[in-house]
């Protein structure tokens, strides 16, 4: 049987580029001075989980990146050298070499060679630099000496260790004998240092030396006994490690590197096997162990299936419990295990094709349309006579809604998504104008349609660049005027009825109205110097408009505002800017939840029923004849509340026949777009629905003032209006 | 059945046959791809749409698609133009797109060979000549075989979006 492999390929693209994305956000939340041992511990597994991949499938170039990436990650996870600030930006470069290759893989592009290059250079000089022992299993020294009275108390056993370790990286592989005792060193210490030092707590002549390539082949004829067989009773540790639920593990290397499986992946032989154990099962969840190393199989997911170690590869490995352990051992590091797996995220989620999630939704949608009509349909029947049948269909009401929502929910994705690329775009922008800037993050958990957050990405990193480049000064420039050097930009999403509300803020020099005005002069836009600030700032977002006094790299082309405006805009959001001279400014973006489903009026015109998004209307009245006047002749205005607000008749701008055509009659809505108010005059309110928005455009073509379509209860087909279009519409009647 | 199918199909192209759908609009009887013909269906309640031509009724729900209706019978200037239980509506699909046609009556499936079809005169039909595919003949009828692609994507139904169309 053969297995068509590219049809995984597909999956392993996306998960690397999950990977690198957390791998991303880690590496730009790492504190140098104090690096979590966690987020090492991830940041290690994502380059792992790549390389797994790539490995698997053949993709040579990532898998060589992320093979010396991961080496030096896994060296600063165990403490072998400390992180730098360097470092972290050789591992970002990386991080974008490696998506550059990955996107070649998937989409054909080339990736650049000489970059990939120097990022290697540069990865594997680091790993030099820092000096201390080479991570490869082939440099070690294999060191065994007899173990005097003075090494047989654990006091001065670790002390030896702590001396042998203060040389290069030393790990004690095996002290179950009361003879002797095997350890390794790094081969970057001389032998004769390592002779002298064990001197000190041994007879010198006893000391063994093995060079590194006899060592391979030596060492872990010992070590595949495990740690599942007898525990030699002197062993202060192990008692102290049970305690703490590791009974398996006696010496202190294996305790920590039983830290270092934080990750669940069971249990293991000699820090040597492990390092090849770990690679495998993170990698692919199960393995088979080189056979040099011995078939030393785990349970991958640590479910506490334990095999046993089988001195040879050819045997195959049999199931077994702890060989002389207590059970209850056993039990210890299996929830050990099991509690470390809620940060397997993997297990708990799936994936799904979006155009899955889009048939469910567009089905909800249908089965709530149904239900509204099978409601419609009942509420003539008796009650008394049909009362099981309305109870039923009550009970199925309220289940549509709960299946809808949950759907719905499907879709939807906290803002972290979008949040989580800042940081990176921030860092690299600061240092590039050389200022300092502070990005900070509100609300990254406030759920929005998956779509919107594609869509969102692109205008809010432009409202980013921008707040960067205009709106924070420089360092100095800030000090001068009193402010901190560090300047903010703030973040922020949050659910404001029935939108959502994102926020782009700086704390920089605002706006500049002068300039704009006089700008906008320049570009003979129509303006006067006694505009609203609300007004000048709209000015911004006109095509071509840029107030920067050089252009640079960043922004200031002025492609940009206008293209941010028109994206939000076509998400059914709209943008206000605000700004305070010298205290900053704040671009507000808001959209609807999704864009799927809105919650709508339903108006009466003639025969037909329109949908008035919820969102605009304000309020509805009848107002009184000697409230509606005219303007010069034709345009009517209605007085509400000391306001005169243009009176849209829809019959006129839809050219329909209405019920009546006296706006004391029927009804008028009053409506705000594009921050200007109007009223609306319709024939009657019929009632408030949420509708599924169905595209007109898909069959037919785009109508003026019609937003979508949607289906009613009765099955027919209403249209939505698109308000602000309406309104202008009205202007030009 | 759906390679029975296939294997029709493959016969009838190898033949030079082509079937046709024909319907009527007044006297003229017009054959089209039936490969383009989703469904059949009576003429239900439509939702006029703003500001369109007269011969665009407006939309309808077809089990949850917005799909357009045009009576040709109003854009050609041809039949009667009443609405009732009779009143046929061909559901299209053409370009990806799903349209309604209303015509005065269905007729039937017909099957073409190239030697059947005469390419069209310059004039001798309400329909511009560039969506004519050519004038079938089938016992003493003439059949106006019609691009119901082109025509259905043609500035001239306005059904479509200008960058479309």
């Amino acid at each position: 049987m053969t297995i068509d492999i590219s049809q995984f390929h597909q999956i392993f693209f996306e998960e690397a580029a999950e990977h690198l994305a957390a791998m991303e956000s880690l590496l730009l939340a790492v504190d140098v001075s104090q690096p979590d041992p966690d987020d090492l511990n991830a940041i290690f597994r994502a380059a792992h989980s790549i390389k797994g991949g790539a490995g698997t499938f053949g993709f040579s170039d990532i898998t060589q990146v992320t093979h010396v990436l991961e080496s030096l990650l896994d060296r600063i996870r165990k403490n072998e050298i400390a992180i730098t600030q360097e470092m972290i930006d050789a591992f970002l470069q990386a991080g974008d070499v490696l998506k550059s290759l990955v996107e070649g893989h998937q989409f054909g592009s080339v990736a650049d060679d000489d970059q990939v290059a120097a990022v290697t250079r540069q990865l594997e000089q680091l790993s030099e630099h820092s000096g201390a022992a080479a991570a490869e299993s082939e440099s070690w020294l294999d060191v065994v000496c007899a173990r005097s009275a003075d090494l047989q108390q654990p006091e001065r056993l670790h002390t030896l260790l702590e001396n042998l370790r203060s040389l290069g990286h030393a790990d004690l592989l095996d002290d179950r004998s009361p003879d002797t005792l095997h350890l390794r060193i790094a081969a970057t210490v001389a032998p004769e240092t390592v002779k002298e030092m064990l001197g000190f707590f041994t007879d010198e002549n006893s000391v063994r030396i093995t060079p590194p390539e006899a060592a391979v082949n030596q060492a872990p004829a010992e070590d595949a006994y495990g740690f599942f067989t007898d525990i030699p009773a002197p062993a202060p540790e192990a008692s102290a490690g049970e305690d703490e639920g590791f009974g398996f593990f006696v010496d202190e290397a294996a305790l920590r590197a039983n830290q270092e499986e934080a990750d669940g992946f069971g249990f293991f032989v000699s820090p040597e096997t492990l390092r090849q154990q770990q690679e495998d099962a993170q990698g692919f969840g199960f393995f088979t162990a080189p056979e040099e190393l011995r078939a030393q199989q785990e349970s991958a997911q640590g479910y506490g299936l334990f095999v046993e170690p089988t001195p040879s590869a050819a045997e195959p490995a049999t199931p077994m419990i702890a060989t002389r352990g207590p059970t209850a051992k056993v039990d210890k590091p299996a929830a050990k295990t099991e509690a470390a797996k809620p940060a397997n995220v993997e297990s708990s989620s799936i994936r799904v094709g979006i155009e899955k999630v889009d048939q469910l939704i567009n089905l909800v949608g249908e089965l709530v349309i149904t239900q509204a009509m099978l409601a419609q349909t009942a509420a003539d029947y008796d009650p008394v006579q049909f009362e099981r049948l309305l109870n039923g269909l009550a009970l199925l009401e309220r289940n549509t809604r709960d299946l809808q929502e949950s759907v719905m929910s499907i879709r939807m994705m906290p803002m972290s998504f979008v949040f989580s690329r800042f940081p990176r775009v921030v860092r690299d922008l600061a240092s590039k104008l050389g200022k300092q800037i502070e990005l900070k993050t509100v609300g990254e958990s406030t759920e929005l349609d998956k779509s919107l957050i594609e869509k969102i990405t692109d205008p809010l990193t432009h409202l980013v660049r921008n707040s960067l480049d205009h709106g924070i000064e420089m360092p100095a420039e800030r000090l001068a005027k009193g402010k901190s050097a560090k300047g903010t930009l703030t973040l922020s999403a949050s659910h404001q009825g029935g939108n959502i509300v994102i926020e782009v803020a700086d704390d920089g020099q605002g706006l500049n109205r002068e300039r704009i005005l006089a700008k906008a002069r320049e570009r003979g836009l129509p303006v006067h110097d006694n505009m609203p600030d609300q007004e000048v700032w709209q000015l911004i977002f006109a095509p071509g408009f840029s107030t920067a006094a050089q252009i640079t790299d960043v922004s200031g082309r002025g492609v940009g505002m206008d293209v941010v405006k028109k994206n939000i805009e076509g998400m059914g959001g709209r943008v206000d800017l605000y700004s305070v001279a010298g205290h900053g400014s704040k671009v507000t973006i808001r959209l609807p939840l999704t864009l799927a489903i809105l919650d709508g009026m339903s108006v009466a015109l003639g025969e037909e029923t329109f949908i008035v998004p919820l969102t605009y209307i304000m309020e509805s009245l009848q107002p009184p004849r000697e409230d509606i006047k005219t303007v010069a002749g034709q345009g009517r205005v209605v007085h509400v509340r000391g306001e005169y607000l243009p009176l849209v008749a829809l019959h006129q701008v839809l050219n329909l026949q209405p019920k009546y055509t006296d706006p004391h009659d029927g009804i008028v809505i009053i409506v705000e777009a594009d921050g200007e108010k109007a009223a609306l005059f319709v024939d009657e309110l019929v009632g408030q629905h949420q509708v599924v928005i169905k595209s007109l455009e898909s069959n037919y073509r785009k109508v003026p003032g019609i937003a979508a379509a949607t289906i009613m209860g009765d099955g027919r087909v209403a249209l939505i209006l698109d308000v602000a279009a309406l309104v202008r519409m009205s202007k030009h009647h | 059945m759906q390679a029975a199918q296939d294997m029709l199909n493959t016969q009838a192209a190898e033949a030079g046959a082509r079937e046709f759908l024909t319907f009527t609009l007044g006297n003229e009887e017009y054959g089209i791809d039936i490969l383009k013909v989703q469904e059949i269906r009576g003429y239900d309640a439509v939702t006029k749409i703003a500001n369109a031509p007269d011969f665009i009724k407006g939309v309808i729900n077809l089990r949850g698609v917005i799909v357009p209706i045009v009576d040709m019978r109003i854009k050609f200037n041809l039949g009667n133009v009443e609405y009732n239980q009779f009143t046929v509506v061909i559901i299209l699909n053409v370009a990806q797109r799903i349209v309604g046609i209303v015509v005065d009556g269905v007729s039937d499936v017909i099957t073409m060979t190239q030697e059947q079809i005469r390419p069209a005169p310059e004039f001798g039909s309400t329909m511009d000549t560039q969506y004519l595919m050519g004038l079938g003949t089938l016992d003493n009828r003439m059949i106006i075989l019609t691009d119901i692609e082109k025509l259905m994507t043609s500035a001239d139904m306005q059904l479509m979006d200008e960058a479309l169309a």
